[in-house]
């Protein structure tokens, strides 16, 4: 597990049915990008997040691929329409296995 | 052959010149490469897609960037002036209205960042932006 | 003699019209509906300028939209990690920050005023963060520049993010001020440029393609894109002369604090803006 990896989703809180709402999204990572050389002139082996899913209640919103090009901490901002209330989970996929969730609920009247 | 800091001067810009010429028409068909097997050589025209990118980014390691693609299913993200073009792909799910996308991404030097939009129809589009990426002073 | 006139001649002519140039934006900084003070008067103590500006007003406008919005600041993720290790347990005396202190809220004001002395030393938040770790919490110190050291510093100055920076020039701090000041005005290196050369008498103008500020350090730790991280005040001037090709003095020496105390005071009314983000 890539160290200190920490999400950060901005969700609003309610919205109406079937109402556009922006998401933000951030997480902590040092997307390795395989380029760099250490102080002895060898290649810093890749390591990323690769890939980033985002679900509504079990339906697709986003599905991004990311390569190494993408910033350290990356940073999604997307929209989404809501048709009812639940709950939006967020998972991130790293090259070394791991994978890091956040979820988010929103109220739809 | 001695080699005063003269000689090494000249030798190291003319690499450098070499290297400049040299390399940037073969990184630029990198990018053509990659945009060809996304597209599977369809031809990809002008159209609502848009990718919006800062005139000079103070820093190529976070340039923000955002991609519009009404009625897209699913766009790819090229740097055509970097060691490897590709930059992210984004798949729409149906519950995404707007098809817009906004991320920060690196960029190794001036260049242009290509979108490439595969629309519901099965066509593509194709947009991009030219991002000038300076070396800073004592910052950069 | 004549040398030296004709020089300064051509700088001063190339100097004015670039300023005109390329000076300072007029953008107002709002973050999350609080208005920072950019633009001030210049404290008494400070002969060489008559108005300071923050370095926010010299980015360009993507980097300064990153600063205004609480989740757009990539800084904060790392305030995140921070409010986290606030209450994370560490140290033979088995407490955590929360242990003694209800919330981060408690230090208002502090960042405003640091570095100062304390004790007849002068302290810098890393110095009084690692006294405590040790002292107090039986832990081991944190790396001057380590993530959790700047996540830490960055969690505090936030509660102080709005206040106007009042770093103490006399008494107890006067000889570290006078040293402080001294250093500002030495030129280092081969290139042989000191902070004045750069940030009092060129500010607004492009050294190559960087816009030059002020060298103001209120928005520190500070997020540097280049870095992708936050980078603290020593951090910055071991940069800065070492980009002067000069050997430069280590973070946490004696001589980066009394520079840090010099440089802190020469923003003295301007807003604490940290986590602030920049180039």
């Amino acid at each position: 597990m890539a160290d200190n990896v920490k999400p950060r989703v901005r969700v609003p809180k309610s919205a109406s049915a079937g109402e556009t709402i922006t998401i933000k999204t951030l997480i902590s990572h040092t997307m390795e990008s395989g380029q760099r050389k250490d102080k002895e002139g060898n290649l810093i082996p890749r390591s990323i997040i690769n890939r980033f899913v985002v679900d509504f209640n079990g339906e697709n919103v986003i599905d991004v691929t990311l390569e190494p090009a993408i910033s350290t901490n990356p940073y999604f901002q997307f929209d989404a329409t809501v048709p009812e209330t639940g709950e939006f989970t967020f998972t991130w996929y790293d090259d070394d296995g791991s994978v890091y969730t956040e979820s988010k609920s929103i109220d739809v009247a | 052959m001695e080699l005063t800091r003269r000689k090494a001067l000249a030798l190291g810009s003319g690499a450098l010149a070499a290297y400049g010429v040299g390399i940037l028409p073969a990184v630029a068909s990198l990018a053509d490469d990659e945009i060809a097997k996304v597209t599977g050589g369809a031809e990809a025209a002008a159209g609502e897609l848009t990718v919006t990118a800062p005139e000079i980014a103070e820093n190529g390691n976070t340039v923000p960037i955002e991609i519009s693609a009404p009625g897209a299913v699913m766009v790819a993200i090229f740097a055509d002036g970097n060691p490897t073009p590709n930059v992210a792909t984004f798949k729409f799910g149906p519950l995404n209205p707007t098809r817009m996308a906004a991320t920060r991404i690196r960029l190794a030097s001036t260049q242009n960042v290509i979108a490439i939009a595969q629309m519901e129809d099965g066509s593509f589009q194709r947009a991009q932006a030219e991002v000038k990426v300076t070396i800073g002073g004592c910052g950069g | 003699m004549k040398n030296k006139t004709a020089k300064g001649l051509a700088l001063v002519v190339a100097c004015a019209i670039p300023v005109l140039s390329y000076a300072q934006d007029d953008n107002v900084l709002n973050i999350e509906g609080e208005v920072m003070i950019t633009e001030t008067a210049a404290p008494a103590h400070l002969d060489g300028l008559r108005t300071i500006y923050s370095g926010w007003r010299f980015r360009t406008p993507e980097t300064q939209a990153l600063q205004m919005d609480d989740f757009e600041n990539p800084a904060m993720i790392f305030v995140d990690q921070a409010l986290d290790l606030f209450e994370a347990v560490d140290g033979t005396e088995g407490k955590s920050c929360a242990s003694c202190h209800a919330g981060p809220e408690e230090f208002a004001g502090l960042t405003a005023t640091m570095p100062k002395v304390i004790g007849g030393k002068l302290t810098t938040m890393e110095d009084l963060l690692n006294g405590h770790r040790v002292e107090v919490m039986g832990a081991e110190p944190w790396k001057w520049s380590s993530a959790d050291m700047q996540a830490m510093i960055a969690l505090i100055g936030l509660q102080s993010r709005g206040m106007p920076m009042n770093v103490a020039v006399d008494g107890a701090a006067e000889p570290f001020y006078e040293l402080g000041k001294e250093m500002y005005y030495t030129r280092y290196g081969q290139l042989e440029l000191s902070c004045a050369n750069c940030h009092e008498n060129s500010y607004g103008m492009m050294i190559r393609a960087d816009h030059l500020s002020q060298g103001q350090v209120n928005g520190f730790p500070t997020y540097r894109l280049k870095q992708a991280k936050l980078i603290s005040r020593h951090n910055r001037f071991r940069g800065c002369i070492r980009d002067t090709r000069a050997e430069t003095f280590a973070e946490g020496s004696d001589e980066f604090r009394a520079l840090e105390l010099y440089v802190a005071s020469r923003s003295n009314g301007l807003s604490v803006e940290t986590p602030a983000v920049r180039q």
